[in-house]
């Protein structure tokens, strides 16, 4: 069953496969542009990962050679969860894996969608306590807006207008089954 | 035997392993070994509990664990406040329930509880609302020692299920060893308790484990020998003839520890008698896993401390 086609919500495709592909590629070609290839990827979990590994093998076509790849769990790190939201429950808790030392290199924080940006905020208060990196960028696939933090991604690879209560799903072959972003009208926003 | 998954723990305190389903001690597993990594960080603490306060209730003397317990919660930015009954009004004669209701005063999100009275976390837990944490309760349960024994050996060997793990030593009135029993039986392990007759629990058959006066057959191929410290501030009276013979008899010794496997580890929940139950060669030899045990310790309560702090499994979660 496809995120098009699961009945519980009128969603529209707004990037298939190749329009993902293309995309992923010229966001590759944005940050060695910006950054060279001295620097390291670091997916946030769920959907960053899958994300940050197919800019890593963007980046390593272009150039010959390897980029080092990480995960970021940010549960620790969340404003929406805790003693102090007893409603909540915790999130289950997952891998943080960093291939090497961040201080002074160039870390790229690697996100599916970018909302609130309170993933974002997390994220970086996630990563600083692993070290005092160079610089800290920011790439995501999609921006959809409602920004509810001062945070703006540095690279970005389709900007969408949604309303706040619109859906967005991006779907990755790894995690998913299938690849593509679609949005519509339903009840959860992906952040 | 399937384990149901949890994302969630379904109670707000951590008493016993009895209450626990298999699946809530997969999370609390899984949560851990997660976990571990912050004592490795550059900086280690996360801001998971902040604004949480945590009293350590010791009733009854602890280094290791009441130590565990508090780096634990400040891993977690939790505030920490210590009790401990000598030198506080318990030793005056206030009762733990009119303890418990002052202490309630202070605020806090968590109690966690060593007493020497089986069953006082689980009275405690009944009459005040925050979550409470067993830390050890007279001969009953030891809840955080059997988990991090538990972590210890899904390291070493994957999974719990089909594991055979040896306890020996004063299983009577061994809190450790129950909690184990009974955590094991519950994943699927084989339990084989070592004691003279004297020292073996009266309930053993109930507990689902089998039992040996001699610890030469329990070794035969046993994947974990857990050797537990002779206990003789809770013996009425001395229940064996010497501490010399009881080594000779039931020492953990290399020449013993060879009728395990191969892959054999041992463990120990400390404090240890070198000499009593334990050769400083099997202590300090390669099989032994007796300070990674330590460590997972921390992360364990970590892991209890953190799923605590959230909502419970038939809460509605918002997504």
């Amino acid at each position: 069953m496809t995120a098009a086609d699961d009945g519980s919500t009128a969603l529209h495709q707004v990037l298939d496969k190749s329009g993902m592909a293309h995309t992923v590629a010229r966001m590759a070609a944005e940050i060695l542009e910006r950054d060279g290839d001295d620097l390291m990827l670091v997916g946030i979990h769920t959907r960053g990962v899958p994300l940050a590994d197919r800019l890593a093998r963007a980046l390593e076509e272009a150039t010959g050679r390897k980029v080092a790849v990480g995960w970021l769990d940010i549960s620790l790190y969340r404003d929406d969860v805790g003693p102090w939201r007893p409603a909540h429950q915790q999130p289950v808790l997952k891998e943080t894996v960093l291939p090497d030392s961040i201080d002074d290199r160039v870390i790229y924080l690697i996100d599916d969608v970018i909302f609130t940006g309170r993933t974002t905020r997390a994220g970086l208060d996630t990563l600083l306590d692993w070290g005092r990196p160079l610089a800290v960028r920011l790439a995501v696939l999609v921006d959809r807006g409602h920004r509810e933090l001062p945070i703006a991604a540095d690279i970005v690879g389709k900007v969408l207008n949604t309303a706040r209560d619109e859906d967005v799903r991006v779907r990755f072959a790894e995690v998913d089954g299938e690849d593509g972003v679609w949005v519509g009208s339903g009840v959860n926003g992906a952040d | 035997m399937p384990i149901e998954a949890a994302t969630a723990l379904s109670g707000k305190d951590v008493v016993g392993i009895g209450h626990l389903s298999t699946g809530e001690i997969q999370l609390i597993l899984d949560t851990a070994e997660e976990l571990l990594d912050v004592a490795e960080r550059p900086i280690k603490k996360v801001p998971a509990l902040r604004g949480s306060t945590v009293v350590n209730l010791f009733m009854e003397p602890s280094t290791r664990t009441r130590f565990s317990f508090e780096v634990a919660e400040k891993r977690l930015s939790a505030d920490t406040l210590n009790f401990s009954s000598s030198g506080s009004s318990v030793s005056k004669g206030e009762t733990l329930l009119d303890t418990a209701r002052n202490l309630m005063a202070m605020a806090p999100d968590f109690i966690v509880i060593r007493h020497p009275n089986s069953g006082a976390p689980h009275r405690l837990a009944e009459v005040v609302p925050v979550s409470i944490i067993n830390a050890g309760d007279g001969i009953n349960e030891h809840p955080t020692q059997a988990l991090l024994d538990a972590l210890t050996m899904r390291q070493r060997f994957g999974s719990l299920a089909g594991l055979k793990v040896v306890i020996a030593g004063d299983i009577r009135h061994s809190r450790v060893a129950r909690s184990n029993a009974f955590l094991l039986t519950k994943m699927g392990a084989e339990v084989r308790f070592v004691a003279p007759a004297s020292l073996l629990p009266l309930d053993v058959e109930d507990l689902g484990v089998s039992s040996f006066l001699r610890i030469e057959p329990a070794l035969e191929g046993a994947d974990v020998v857990m050797m537990l410290r002779i206990q003789l501030e809770r013996q009425k009276k001395i229940n064996f003839p010497s501490m010399r013979e009881y080594f000779d008899f039931f020492a953990l010794t290399p020449e013993r520890l060879r009728l395990a496997a191969d892959h054999a580890v041992v463990m120990h929940p400390g404090p240890m008698n070198r000499g009593v139950e334990i050769d400083s060669l099997v202590a300090d030899g390669e099989q032994s896993v007796i300070l990674d045990q330590v460590t997972n310790g921390v992360a364990v309560r970590m892991a209890i401390l953190y799923l605590l702090a959230g909502g419970r499994s038939e809460a509605a979660s918002d997504s």
